[in-house]
């Protein structure tokens, strides 16, 4: 089966700075699979590279066997930006209307679609508010409904959950794996142990490389360690000794 | 409509800043006012002192508005030196003599005109002209003639400023990056842009003409209608400027630091001075939006001309924001190749 997203020889330079370092990604379509890498690693770089809103320096990235960046994948990919990049005159309600009419979905559906996923993300009471007047962590729960919106075949989510408290967090992962279940491919980055051994498939990001690949469970049995977090540190050395 | 989307947030957007709605809408009134306050007023009347002038002169002088006061060469040089009075003229025999205070072109032109007038009455044999005006007329005031390029130059200027800023604040925020997400195309985020603006800017040319002709009573040939197409016209190239150099900034200061690079130089060579005379200047205000829309509304307000005789200034107006534009939906390559 060839899969759905890979990359193949990713490469990506700022001026004289090479923050990606060859990478290749093969990920399965239905697949919940995890960046995990600390600050500065290229996650963010990376999933940008993904939706074609930067360019690779060298390398080519294919969706369903198509070339990106591409218009008409761009309509089934779900994105969530690390920094909350939201409208902050308009109210929650409006800011969901206007992706909306985006995506195109139609007038009477709208109303529905924005009900649902407000209450994904527990923000059906604060639809009317401004989000000058949001606190941080809604205004992070805002840009994941926006992302859920149009219901999209593939989830980008970058850092999705941090600012939330662990009970939404929790609730977030379930409705991730129920639309997972649906057939959504999801990919997720995060720099959290707990939430990457939620992922079906892990690729560890260290210094623009993929220092490791696999399922978590796979990943420490290999590694011959007790947690992610051991498995990590492990790869990371090996990698640089 | 995708881009139906963009006009109707932009217009949320905005309606909900209120004092961007002043800065774009009010703002340009208050400068308008102040200038006219200053630039309309009326002629400046001079006072002269005089030594020995026939009282027959004398009369004359007051005749034209001018304050006359006798005093001797001594005193009238004290005066002089205090700017109390602003010439001295003296009449010796056959001789006169006039000494200016000189430091204000104002006044001495002043001081000079209404010699020339008094002069004129007194020997009434010297050319006997009739003076007729092709355009405008005698009461056509520095205000009237300078006010069409002023009207330009705000529109211009505000709504480059607002433009601009709010198109940079789609940058920094980060909503232009995840609207490239989305399967939007670069032309549809361009054009919802500059329609939803456009709406704004509308208005703001009807209020700005409407206020300077009908409440400045500002000196006014031409149709009305003509004024807001080329007000609109400039507003759109205004817009499309600053959303194209707001690529070039990285935040609202710097994007602040165009104004004396792009925006005040064209007030030079709009037609507030005369440049015509300098062949390299010239050409410097050839490649300025301003210079065009200034002189089409100088055309249409001063000197009653219509439309179709300024087609040239549109259609350069015109293409100054296609270009523009154009330019625009490259730029946004920088975001998504595609
Ligand atoms: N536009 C840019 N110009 C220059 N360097 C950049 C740019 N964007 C990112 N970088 C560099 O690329 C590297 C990776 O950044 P990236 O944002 O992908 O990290 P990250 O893994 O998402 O980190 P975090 O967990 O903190 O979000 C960093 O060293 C960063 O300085
Ligand atoms: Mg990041």
């Amino acid at each position: 089966m060839s899969s759905f997203i890979s990359l193949n020889g990713i490469q990506k330079s700022f001026k004289d700075e090479t923050v990606i370092k060859n990478v290749d990604l093969a990920i399965p379509r239905g697949q919940l699979f995890g960046l995990l890498g600390p600050s500065g690693s290229g996650k963010t770089t990376l999933v940008k590279i993904i939706i074609g809103l930067l360019n690779p320096t060298k390398g080519t990235v294919h969706i369903d066997n198509q070339t990106m960046p591409s218009l008409k994948l761009m309509q089934e990919i779900g994105y969530m930006a690390q920094s909350d990049a939201l409208y902050s005159e308009l109210t929650a309600k409006e800011n969901l209307q206007f992706f909306a009419s985006i995506y195109g979905i139609p007038k009477k559906k709208q109303k529905q679609r924005i009900q649902e996923v407000a209450k994904i993300v527990d923000l059906t009471d604060h639809l009317d508010k401004t989000l000058e007047h949001y606190s941080g962590g809604m205004k992070r729960r805002m840009s994941l409904a926006v992302a859920l919106l149009h219901q999209p075949k593939l989830l980008i989510l970058d850092e999705p959950t941090v600012g939330i408290d662990p009970v939404l967090r929790a609730s977030i992962w379930q409705d991730l794996k129920k639309l997972q279940q649906q057939g959504t491919t999801i990919i997720v980055t995060t720099h959290v142990m707990d939430e990457a051994e939620k992922c079906d498939n892990l690729a560890m990001l260290r210094d623009g490389y993929v220092i490791a690949q696999g399922s978590p469970e796979q990943l420490i049995e290999k590694s011959n360690t007790e947690t992610l977090e051991e498995a990590f540190l492990h790869y990371g050395k090996i990698t640089y000794e | 409509m995708r881009v139906r989307a963009i006009i109707k947030r932009i217009v949320q957007q905005f309606l909900r800043d209120k004092r961007s709605i002043a800065l774009m809408m009010v703002a340009p009134l208050l400068v308008m006012t102040l200038l006219w306050l200053v630039l309309d007023l009326e002629q400046y009347d001079p006072a002269i002192a005089v030594t020995d002038v026939p009282v027959q002169m004398q009369d004359l002088l007051e005749e034209q508005d001018a304050t006359v006061e006798e005093m001797s060469s001594a005193e009238a040089e004290e005066a002089l030196q205090d700017k109390t009075v602003d010439a001295h003229l003296i009449w010796d025999q056959d001789q006169v003599k006039l000494t200016l205070e000189g430091s204000d072109p104002t006044a001495s032109s002043a001081v000079q005109q209404v010699l020339n007038q008094a002069s004129k009455q007194m020997n009434p044999n010297t050319l006997n002209m009739e003076v007729n005006f092709l355009h405008g007329s005698t009461d056509l005031n520095l205000f009237d003639n300078i006010g069409p390029v002023l009207i330009g130059f705000f529109v211009f200027f505000f709504v480059f400023i607002i433009g601009g800023v709010s198109f940079l604040r789609e940058r920094t925020q980060g909503t232009l990056e995840r609207i490239l997400a989305t399967p939007l195309r670069r032309w549809e985020i361009v054009i919802g842009y500059l329609s939803g603006f456009g709406i704004f800017i509308i208005l703001q040319s009807i209020i700005i003409a409407t206020f300077s002709i009908y409440v400045l009573d500002i000196y006014m040939e031409g149709a009305f209608w003509s004024v807001l197409v080329i007000t609109f016209l400039l507003a759109i190239a205004a817009l499309s400027l600053a959303t194209l150099l707001s690529a070039f900034a990285k935040n609202e200061f710097q994007m602040f630091q165009f104004i004396p690079v792009v925006i005040v130089p064209q007030v030079f060579f709009s037609g507030i001075f005369h440049i015509e005379s300098v062949g390299w200047l010239e050409a410097i205000g050839k490649i300025m939006p301003l210079t065009y829309g200034a002189d089409a509304l100088k055309e249409i307000m001063i000197r009653g001309q219509e439309l179709s005789a300024v087609l040239v200034d549109v259609w350069v107006l015109i293409g100054f924001s296609l270009a523009f534009i154009l330019l625009n939906i490259l730029a946004l390559k920088q975001h998504r190749k595609l």
